[in-house]
């Protein structure tokens, strides 16, 4: 169970339902003269329209890195193997993904060791024996000098290519856990916020209890019982961060209850389901939308953090927190590497700058509070 | 624009020629373009006007207020006392303000800040224009409080705005406004908020204020029976312009613009009961969409191509009396009969059944207070406290009372959106208040309810299509989705939509058209009796005078009962057949709604009634309620208006007296009074 939910194949799973619900919500929103006016206002903005751009290139980015296929073996001569009994093509135990494939470059430029951004020679020093056999301490030449972006890591991978491994990670983290809340929270927060009374008490009780536990404490009681991996890592983050914006969403709906329009359904006789459903939710998804996309960048940093705990996604899943932590060892050396926890930075910083400006952009253009009508 | 002449001598302040504008999203907003008034030492002027017109920011603009950076001033000077105010700097204006003009706002609930004391608040001003200190600040505002009539002024100095009454928050406001002993208080809608009896109070004192500090008031306000009472001269605006200035007296013995004539015409009142209101219409226009020509030309029944071509300027048509209109005829009044506007038609007589629609017996809605830790219910407020009322099929019942009398609760439990504590509501045979589950869907098809404010009465995520049809839905008129859309377009025709507005958003669509559209929502489901709760106190005199006539006109085609709650004793005389009068959960008199408001026996329903500013009336005995309306959680013993009534004795404070028919009279004319 633990190895199917980490499974690549699985993760997959996740990423087309991600994507099936983005396109549907963008159809929804499309029909909608409201989100339509919203959304030329968002990108009326040009910081937002920068934002935007970035944002869909890391996604490009993801998909690429989602999508993937064997290779079939060759042998030396280039020659495509096939199986002796069936006739079969042979592939690669291993799977590859399209932007492996596009990277295939990057990928194989393979040092030996730690290499500094843009070297020609390598970071350590190493006995080589020359052709006369004398041997001396010195610093070799690369391989592909003058090629790492961001240099090369302990086994000469280069860094620049696990920094672009870790957007998947990163989106799917971000992505995933807002598909988790999301749900989650509408649906408490809708129904302790119109019916009140006991079901609003258990409600808040249920969610004031998860919110007093400290939650790096409940993840790593989480991962020690289901093991470390993308997708418990997902479930737990999503468990304990659907108590804010559920709180916020109570909160509105209380509100919304006493407009009029809403008395005006009940008057009416509409069955209580349909107006939360479709009288209440609506007018919340402003919130949503301004909290899941604020909430995107605050949770790709958070995987940061577990991970530099050893609490995160785990050694398997290449991620920019796992970048961090294994940088701890590298920046205690002397002299200190310092490349690949810039990169995980660089990378971070350029996901999570954006996600805010356009989070920012998206409540100034939906927020009623902020607006002047 | 041509300048104003003006009496320069005595003029405290001077406006000429103002232009306030903003930048919006949709092009600049001229909400003042062009606006000359001044006013004497000492003389109130009134700027009327409805929603829309400018009126406000005219008054936000002489205090340099407007908010930067989207609004400006674009041109024209403000002369105050020799200064012109449009080129002081931020410094100077500082010290006007407060100190030489104070300002009191519309809304007592958020003009004051509720984290510091009503002291802390009145010795701030007072230290910043006059550098007072503590002790001293606090003896000059104890005083202050005294003479804006607070009683107890000692203790009320230290407590905080949410321990005082919306009345007494505006007489704090005033008594902050006023310390410094301004040459001019600006009062922008200052008993919009206030009920009729608290309005009176108020505005008694600022008139009594103004004789004893001598100063100059610019009124702010949309209601002309305020204006007749208070002013002594009036400009009225239209447009972002003003379009006519003259004395009280002459403005309204001789209105000479036409929407000033309009205006008055569509005031419901007591002259024109039996009539059909006179409407303008189309609606108020927005400062974006300000057309060339005169602002008024569209609405205008005597407009011509040359009134929508050039703009007409403020001109003499009598020593002190202006207006900007090119239809004037020799006696400088617009002549309106011609055009058919002021033939006067009888309203439509709505045939009276005589069996009940509603009889609501006994009526009790209390609220639980609850309070600590395991939430035990310490006491109750009483919204509801016992009430009798009966609607006739075909009847209007106006349901009159002032904020806090629980009229709202009564409309709320007939359309069961609360579930009442006690007491019988029969419609038809069915007792509702026991109704539920299925039987009751039935029965809410048959009561409807139209809300007050016309903004949050629709889903602004619904196209209006989707709003008229749910009700449909839910009761299955109609069979399917098409049938549902052509009943939709009857309806919507009916009320006076166009029937291409139907996949519109609410926000497209002004006040009086959302109050059309919840209107119809209301009529699709084929109801016996709408609960109208303050169905048009939001809107502006001219439309409202459209909803009203519209409602009557379906009563006659549908046979609809209305309750029709309401703080409008005008509109409710209009409309109503017979009037409740509620005080503190109960009713205190009922009867024809002509006899109660013509000769009204119960001492509240006699001052409620002489509280209203009259347009027509010059000569009404005043009578002015002192306090407030008593908090429901714990109403006085015996009558529960005896506190406030001039006429109580022993009696009144321990025995409640009972709904009785009043002697010589017919058995509908009831009254809840020992006096009687």
């Amino acid at each position: 169970m633990k190895y199917f939910l980490n499974s690549w194949a699985f993760q997959n799973v996740l990423v087309v339902l991600l994507i099936l619900l983005l396109a549907w919500i963008v159809m929804v929103m499309r029909q909608s003269e409201y989100w339509r006016a919203a959304f030329r206002r968002v990108f009326k903005r040009k910081l937002a329209r920068i934002s935007f751009v970035i944002l869909s290139i890391y996604c490009v980015i993801a998909l690429l890195d989602s999508v993937g296929f064997n290779q079939p073996l060759r042998d030396t001569e280039g020659q495509v193997q096939c199986s002796a009994d069936t006739g079969k093509v042979l592939r690669d135990e291993q799977g590859m993904s399209l932007l492996d494939y596009i990277l295939t470059p990057l990928r194989a430029s393979k040092e030996k060791t730690y290499s500094a951004p843009f070297a020609t020679h390598q970071f350590t020093k190493e006995t080589v024996m020359d052709e006369t056999g004398n041997s001396s301490r010195k610093y070799p030449a690369l391989k592909h000098p003058r090629r790492h972006l961001f240099g090369t890591d302990k086994v000469g991978n280069d860094v620049l290519y696990i920094a672009l491994k870790g957007i998947r990670t990163g989106m799917i983290i971000g992505g995933m856990t807002t598909l988790l809340v999301v749900p989650f929270a509408i649906l408490f927060g809708v129904f302790a916020g119109y019916f009140g009374g006991w079901l609003d008490d258990i409600i808040q009780y249920v969610y004031t209890v998860l919110s007093s536990i400290p939650s790096v404490l409940l993840i790593m009681a989480f991962m020690i019982v289901y093991g470390q991996g993308l997708t418990q890592l997902c479930v737990i983050m999503g468990i304990t961060s659907w108590t804010g914006l559920c709180r916020v969403l109570r909160g509105e709906t209380m509100k919304l209850r006493e407009m009029e329009y809403i008395q005006a359904c009940e008057a009416m006789g509409v069955s209580k389901l349909k107006i939360m459903f479709s009288h209440i939710t609506p007018n919340l998804m402003h919130i949503v939308l301004i909290t899941a996309v604020l909430g995107f960048s605050g949770r790709v940093l958070s995987e940061a953090v577990l991970s530099y705990l050893g609490i995160g996604v785990g050694a398997d899943t290449i991620s920019w927190g796992g970048m961090i932590n294994d940088a701890r060892m590298e920046m205690a050396r002397s002299p200190i590497v310092w490349w690949k926890l810039f990169a995980a930075f660089v990378f971070m910083f350029g996901l999570v700058l954006p996600a805010n400006l356009f989070g920012d952009a998206l409540r100034d253009a939906l927020d009623p509070r902020l607006r002047t009508e | 624009m041509e300048r104003l002449k003006l009496k320069s001598d005595k003029n405290i302040l001077e406006v000429n020629d103002l232009q306030t504008y903003f930048r919006t999203e949709n092009g600049v907003a001229k909400a003042v373009d062009g606006v000359s008034f001044a006013i004497k030492a000492g003389e109130t002027y009134a700027i009327v006007g409805e929603s829309g017109s400018g009126k406000s920011v005219t008054a936000l603009s002489v205090m340099q207020l407007v908010a930067k950076p989207s609004g400006y001033i674009a041109g024209g000077e403000i002369v105050f006392n020799g200064d012109d105010l449009t080129k002081a700097s931020t410094v100077a204006m500082r010290e006007v303000r407060g100190n030489q003009i104070s300002m009191i706002f519309q809304e007592p609930m958020t003009a004051l800040n509720p984290v510091f004391t009503v002291g802390n608040q009145l010795a701030e001003v007072l230290a910043l224009h006059r550098g007072m200190k503590k002790d001293e600040a606090r003896t000059y505002g104890i005083e202050m409080l005294d003479k804006v009539g607070i009683s107890d002024p000692d203790k009320r100095y230290d407590e905080y705005p949410f321990q005082l009454s919306g009345g007494m928050r505006q007489r704090v406001m005033i008594a902050i406004a006023l310390a410094c002993r301004p040459d001019l208080l600006i009062a922008d809608e200052p008993t919009t908020a206030l009920d009729v009896t608290i309005q009176s109070q108020i505005l008694d004192l600022i008139r009594s204020l103004q004789k004893e500090f001598g100063m100059a008031v610019l009124l702010i306000t949309h209601d002309m029976g305020v204006v007749r009472e208070n002013a002594d001269r009036v400009g009225v605006m239209y447009g972002g312009r003003i379009v006519e200035d003259a004395s009280c007296k002459d403005l309204f013995d001789k209105p000479s613009h036409p929407y000033t004539q309009m205006l008055m015409k569509s005031l419901p009142s007591r002259g024109n009961r039996s009539k059909v209101l006179q409407t303008i219409k189309g609606m108020v226009p927005q400062p974006t969409e300000f057309t060339q020509g005169c602002r008024f030309n569209n609405r205008c029944p005597v407009a011509v191509e040359q009134c929508r071509q050039e703009s007409p300027i403020l001109e003499n048509i009598d020593k002190e009396h202006t207006t900007a209109c090119f239809m004037l005829g020799k006696d400088g009044v617009a002549d309106l009969s011609k055009s058919g506007w002021m033939a006067e038609e009888e309203s439509p007589v709505v045939e009276k059944y005589d069996y009940s629609c509603l009889n609501v017996e006994s009526l009790k809605m209390h609220f639980p207070i609850k309070k600590g830790f395991f939430k035990k219910t310490i006491g109750h407020v009483r919204a509801v406290d016992g009430l009798d009322l009966a609607i006739k099929k075909g009847e209007t019942v106006g349901l009159v009372g002032e904020s806090g009398c629980g009229k709202t609760t009564v409309g709320k439990c007939i359309v069961r959106l609360l579930d009442s504590t006690s007491g019988k509501i029969l419609f038809g045979d069915n007792d509702l208040s026991t109704l539920s589950g299925s039987t009751l869907k039935q029965y809410r098809r048959r009561i409807q309810m139209i809300f007050q404010d016309p903004f949050s009465s629709l889903n602004p995520r619904l196209k209006i299509s989707d709003t008229i049809t749910e009700g449909m839905q839910a009761h299955s008129v109609g069979s399917t989705k098409k049938e549902r859309r052509d009943i939709m377009f009857k309806i919507m025709e009916r009320v006076g939509l166009d029937s291409d507005m139907a996949d519109r958003y609410p926000h497209e669509f002004s006040g009086g058209q959302r109050q059309r559209i919840g209107l119809a929502r209301a009529l699709a489901v084929e109801p016996e009796l709408i609960v109208c709760d303050e169905a048009t106190s939001s809107l502006d005199v001219s439309v409202q005078a459209q909803i009203l006539n519209l409602l009557k006109e379906l009563q006659v085609e549908l046979g609809l009962s209305y309750l029709f709650i309401s703080h409008d004793l005008s509109v409710v005389h209009y409309l109503a057949d017979r009037v409740a009068v509620m005080y503190l959960g109960k009713i205190v008199e009922v009867g024809d709604a002509n006899d109660v408001i013509e000769n009204p026996q119960h001492p509240y329903t006699k001052a409620l009634i002489a509280a209203i500013p009259q347009v027509d009336d010059d000569n009404r005995k005043r009578i002015v309620l002192p306090g407030d309306v008593p908090s429901p959680s714990n109403p006085p013993s015996g009558c529960a208006f005896h506190p406030r009534c001039e006429l109580a004795t022993e009696e009144c404070s321990q025995k409640m007296p009972s709904l009785e028919s009043i002697s010589g009279e017919s058995n509908d004319r009831l009254a809840a009074c020992w006096k009687v």
